[in-house]
């Protein structure tokens, strides 16, 4: 009897075994495209997610007034045109005649009033788990006006804010549904069809779409926990596009895949914490400035790819980054060694580094930072931490001596600065200037467009002058995009756009 | 009563594991209103959703308050995926188990028939590679199996896609031809293990007197060991058997890492990164809950073999 059990066990390990051989490879419209994620989504519901690999997933489904485009300016979306009023205080915008949400639904000024106020957390019975916009809370009322058959809302600003437009990317939702966050619906050119956590999110085409519509009937993004197991199914042809490669990983897929090259909007960084010793010390900071050799991590890590940045503004943000900061330190170690010397380290020290062990990105920065500085007598010890204890300790509690992380924002200047500003929360490297406070608040509150990116970039400078920490570079990024599949574009915010795919044209 | 005793003593068991995970939540690093809020949110955010959660009470508040949800068979709410606990299980403990269970038919349809093979011919070439090949199995960790057989059989030999996974809902046929790769990892170097305790046990059994009856009866040496060896080998076996599916459990955790498989154990290490409190304790409840039953089985069993003797 024994023997008869074993055998039908065998009989159907082997069978199931057999079964792997086939894949399935159906086919029919315009077919699909599958995209390697690693960041599994935080939620659906566009006002809750915070995570920016939750936001480029949602770029797709959701829009907003307005959405960035491939330069960084804001171009509109559901709304047709805008204004902002010169006093910086009013911003209208006319809604765009026919928008559909994905339940058929046409879009409507309560609609675009309920999603701004929702996301600013403005209803009169905030909801919960809604992250409120921080930036969104200057804006006092909201309110809708019709003319000539054509609708349109009208924000207006406690204070003058000529950056907030930057946030006004925020998505428009249906009013009153609750069901964003398991069956999001919202205007983009795809349509969701199913999420399932860990595994994958799926979407389909929005064929009512009132832009240029996408190509693919489907796109799966299928999440994987890291990059070495997307490679795997890389590897495999699973995947067809790709966005976070390493050097070495884009050159063993050369064969297959298009390798195409741009750049995160992201400010990578050696950050220092000012309050504590020696980082205290101006002369301290200068000295690992000078030590630090840019050139040689932008080579060891991106292939010589990506940008070196000396401010705290990535290199994308054309319009704000200010280029002559890029030289404020150049490598020197001798400077550096003199410096150290002024300060009172002659024989240098030792720190530490607590560096999140998820972003392997970020550890390899770390080990090649440790031998850069060695050549100076700084002695680096990487700590690695989860990436939690990085939140609650390194950034809300500024408990570290030094981290490396990179910093994102909104397309607005004022966001990526804000890191900087003295006594503000998130100044977690708590760093100090009056000066840096002034142009900032000057900045920001100007409506004047070229005396805005005056003060911006002199605010940058000061960061610079004051070394205020190490700023490294924006990275490079390379996205693997199968052969025979075009149109892959690079954003200045976190955005995966898959309504610009399109197959290859046949020769 | 001694039955009753043993539930007791297993259920208190459950507690205490429940609550030394609760308390080891407590001192780890890290907040899950900050993890879930993120960078952006003000301060007064991250506060108002800790008061929210209920992170701000007491530890044994904490406590009280997740077991009484517990025994009224609700396992709270994953902060990470915003969703009831019992859903998340629902949709992957299949999975889990699936692997599990693949993985323990393929360890019993492998070492049953090697172990009877090298019993037979003791001292052999063929039984002096067995005992290599067991050892060098037993040393390869799991995960690097996994890595290995990914390589190999997925993209080498093309017999399946890894990371491709199927849930079970989305087909158990292409489910578990899938998992059986998983599985195998699983099973290697467990089969090694069992091949050699097998071995070891029908050897010892062949010293045993009644053999030499057997074989003057004019048994052949296979069905002496099939039909006298191997049952009196068995009842050995079932201790270390129970020992390989706590294993099972717990390598599967690493396994569906390494394989994208859906599952209770990639869950729990998402979880633990996101201080996704709930899942986790459910988890290990989950986890603690088999193998305390498991060895409380196998106790019993153990303990009614002694009493026939």
């Amino acid at each position: 009897m024994k023997k008869y059990i074993l055998m039908a066990l065998l009989v159907t390990v082997s069978a199931a075994a057999l079964c792997g051989c086939k894949g399935n490879t159906k086919k029919s419209g315009n077919g699909s495209v599958t995209v390697g994620i690693t960041q599994d989504l935080d939620s659906l519901d566009p006002h809750k997610a915070v995570a920016a690999g939750t936001k480029e997933v949602l770029y797709n489904v959701y829009e907003g007034l307005v959405k960035p485009d491939q330069n960084g300016n804001l171009v509109p979306a559901v709304a047709e045109d805008y204004q902002i009023s010169t006093d910086g205080k009013e911003y209208t915008f006319k809604l765009r005649k026919g928008v559909k949400f994905h339940n058929g639904k046409e879009v409507t000024a309560e609609d675009v009033i309920y999603s701004l106020k929702r996301c600013a957390g403005m209803l009169e019975t905030p909801e919960a788990g809604v992250n409120a916009v921080a930036a969104l809370s200057i804006i006092s009322d909201i309110v809708t006006e019709q003319k000539d058959g054509t609708e349109y809302v009208i924000i207006r600003l406690k204070e003058a804010n000529t950056e907030l437009i930057g946030y006004l990317t925020c998505s428009i939702v249906p009013k009153d549904y609750t069901d964003l966050a398991t069956k999001p619906v919202g205007t983009g050119p795809f349509r969701f069809v199913s999420y399932t956590p860990m595994k994958s999110f799926v979407m389909e085409k929005n064929n009512d779409y009132y832009g240029e519509k996408a190509y693919y009937d489907k796109v799966t993004f299928s999440i994987s926990e890291s990059t070495d197991a997307a490679f795997l199914k890389l590897q495999a042809g699973e995947i067809d596009v790709f966005p976070y490669l390493t050097v070495d990983q884009a050159e063993q897929l050369k064969g297959t895949y298009n390798i195409e090259v741009g750049e995160m909007s992201l400010v990578q960084g050696l950050f220092l914490n000012n309050k504590v010793k020696p980082f205290d010390d101006i002369r301290v900071r200068q000295a690992i400035n000078y030590a630090v050799n840019k050139d040689e991590i932008l080579q060891m890590l991106n292939g010589g790819k990506g940008k070196k940045i000396g401010s705290g503004v990535f290199a994308g943000f054309k319009s704000y980054y200010n280029d002559a900061c890029t030289d404020t330190y150049t490598y020197d170690p001798e400077k550096a060694k003199q410096l150290l010397k002024e300060a009172g380290y002659e024989n240098g020290f030792s720190f530490t580094c607590s560096v999140p062990s998820n972003y392997a990105y970020h550890v390899q920065t770390a080990e090649i930072l440790v031998s850069q500085l060695a050549k100076v007598g700084i002695k680096m010890n990487i700590q690695l931490i989860e990436w939690a204890s990085w939140l609650s300790d390194v950034y809300k509690g500024h408990n570290f001596e030094s981290t490396i992380i990179g910093l994102d924002s909104q397309l607005a200047p004022s966001d990526i600065l804000k890191y900087y500003i003295g006594g503000s929360a998130k100044n977690f490297i708590n760093y100090e200037s009056s000066r840096y406070d002034e142009l900032y608040s000057k900045a920001m509150s100007t409506t004047d467009v070229s005396e805005k990116k005056e003060l911006y970039s002199l605010a940058q400078q000061c960061l610079a002058d004051d070394a205020a920490s190490v700023f490294l570079q924006s990275p490079s990024l390379m996205v693997a995009v199968k052969k025979g599949i075009t149109g892959y574009k690079f954003y200045p915010v976190y955005v995966q756009d898959m309504a610009s795919l399109r197959p290859e044209e046949k020769k | 009563m001694k039955a009753a005793r043993k539930i007791l003593s297993m259920a208190a068991a459950v507690v205490v594991l429940s609550f030394a995970t609760f308390m080891a939540f407590a001192i780890l690093p890290g907040d899950a209103a900050q993890t879930k809020l993120g960078t952006e949110a003000t301060p007064e955010q991250v506060e108002a959703l800790r008061e929210e959660m209920g992170l701000n009470d007491n530890v044994f508040v904490r406590y009280g308050r997740w077991i009484g949800g517990v025994l009224h068979g609700n396992l709270g709410t994953s902060s990470r995926f915003n969703c009831p606990v019992s859903d998340l299980f629902r949709q992957m403990l299949p999975n889990t188990l699936l692997l599990a269970g693949l993985a323990f038919v393929i360890i019993l349809v492998l070492s049953f028939p090697l172990g009877m093979l090298y019993a037979r011919y003791p001292g052999s070439i063929g039984d002096r590679a067995g005992v290599f090949a067991n050892q060098t199995f037993m040393a390869i960790p799991g995960f690097f199996l996994g890595i290995i057989i990914s390589v190999v059989l997925g993209i080498g030999l093309k017999l399946f896609i890894p990371g491709a996974f199927v849930s079970y809902d989305e087909g158990l046929g292409p489910c578990l031809s899938y998992l059986f790769f998983p599985a195998l990892s699983i099973a290697i170097p467990k089969v090694a293990m069992t091949v050699r305790f097998l071995r070891s046990a029908l050897l010892t059994e062949k010293q045993k007197e009644y053999v030499r009856t057997a074989r003057s009866k004019g048994l052949g040496e296979w069905e002496i060991i099939g039909k006298h060896l191997l049952p009196n080998a068995l009842a050995a076996s079932v201790t270390f058997l129970g020992v390989i599916v706590s294993e099972i459990v717990a390598g599967s955790i690493v396994i569906e890492q390494v394989f994208g498989v859906n599952g209770l154990g990639r869950l729990l290490v998402v979880c633990v990164a996101n201080r996704d409190f709930d899942v986790v304790q459910a988890l290990v409840l989950y986890i603690g809950i088999i193998v305390i039953v498991l060895n409380g089985v196998i106790e019993t069993l153990v303990q009614k073999g002694g009493d026939n003797e």
